[in-house]
């Protein structure tokens, strides 16, 4: 429903704001990359522009400290609608190494809501086009969740998870 | 100036197309390259290796009494390899997968679940059917106190309290 809704909603051309939240310019080398000749992501009609009121789709890059959160909800109250968030490097996805630190929110959905995930440390060039071309809804999403389990024959997992329910972690 | 002008044209027209016609085409990546982990269940042997060098901590085991519960939270990943680099049983590895941009978080948490057979003796849990079955071992595989295997019958002394024991295993107690 997302995809056809960008069909229709950006069909022409998206233009973007980087938006740097606390990386470390790795992912902003990438994105820098991404508009080179060699990847060229303006065939696809986007291109960076200077204020956010111009802007499509906010491009965001770098763990989102907690100094930096209120100017980002500013700037994304700032795009007009409709608009794209589309979190670059795994610092703005998940955290990266210091989701957990006091400083920091651990990933730029605990902020703005976010539309196209594209983790790596940086992501390749590549993974960036693609993820701009999965915002735009030209290729399908490829990558699953992985669950597996090894157990006996006949392991009811659910009824055995439900006998530790009330017993701490740590006596486990 | 005119004359260096033509002689950069010449060069441009030289090199020719350089942009990839990459989201239509699929681009090689180099070798070596660290992409999406993946993992084998089958091999995994719950040793918390993985877990420990992890920078990111994306890998989280659960100690569930006889279940080791792990959890991959692939948005954090940083791609280091270094979980594929200490894994005992090659159960992880990098596969060369980068396209991962995903419009839903959950495609992002993996989870893997193993059961961990316990010891008769000590209540701990040690990997099941895998290096063990390997290889031939004098090690007490019966079912318990006073069961025979091919090595002989098990000592009928109680098991040494030594870790806070599973429902399978305080269950196991109450029939004897």
């Amino acid at each position: 429903m997302l995809t056809d809704l960008c069909k229709k909603m950006f069909g022409k051309s998206l233009w973007l704001f980087h938006t740097n939240c606390g990386a470390c310019n790795g992912c902003d080398i990438e994105v820098i990359d991404v508009l080179t000749p060699y990847y060229d992501v303006e065939r696809f009609g986007m291109k960076l522009v200077g204020s956010p009121r111009h802007a499509d789709a906010l491009v965001i890059s770098g763990s989102v400290s907690r100094q930096v959160a209120p100017a980002l909800r500013r700037l994304y109250e700032a795009t007009p609608d409709p608009k794209v968030v589309i979190a670059v490097g795994s610092c703005a996805v998940g955290g990266n190494i210091w989701f957990d630190t006091y400083n920091v929110l651990g990933g730029a959905d605990k902020v703005v809501p976010v539309n196209v995930y594209i983790p790596g440390c940086p992501p390749r060039p590549e993974a960036i086009v693609y993820g701009a071309a999965l915002a735009l809804g030209l290729v399908p999403k490829k990558v699953q969740a992985q669950h597996e389990q090894h157990l006996p024959a006949g392991f009811d997992l659910d009824e055995y998870l439900k006998k530790w329910e009330g017993i701490p972690a740590v006596t486990r | 100036m005119f004359k260096s002008k033509l002689k950069e044209a010449i060069i441009c027209l030289g090199a020719g197309r350089v942009t990839l016609n990459y989201p239509f085409e699929p681009a090689p990546v180099p070798p070596k390259f660290r992409g999406k982990i993946e993992f084998d269940a089958r091999k995994c042997i719950a040793c918390g290796g993985c877990a420990n060098v992890c920078p990111p901590r994306c890998i989280v085991i659960e100690d569930i009494g006889e279940v080791a519960k792990i959890t991959f939270y692939l948005d954090r990943c940083i791609q280091c390899a270094r979980c594929y680099e200490v894994c005992p049983e090659n159960a992880i590895w990098p596969t060369e997968e980068f396209e991962t941009a995903t419009p839903d978080k959950a495609d992002l948490r993996s989870e893997m679940t193993v059961w961990m057979s316990s010891c008769q003796r000590c209540g701990r849990c040690f990997e099941y059917d895998n290096a063990i079955d390997k290889f031939e071992s004098k090690r007490w595989r019966g079912r318990g106190p006073g069961e025979a295997n091919k090595h002989g019958i098990f000592p009928t002394k109680p098991p040494i309290e030594f870790m806070p024991r599973g429902p399978l295993v305080r269950e196991a107690e109450k029939e004897r």
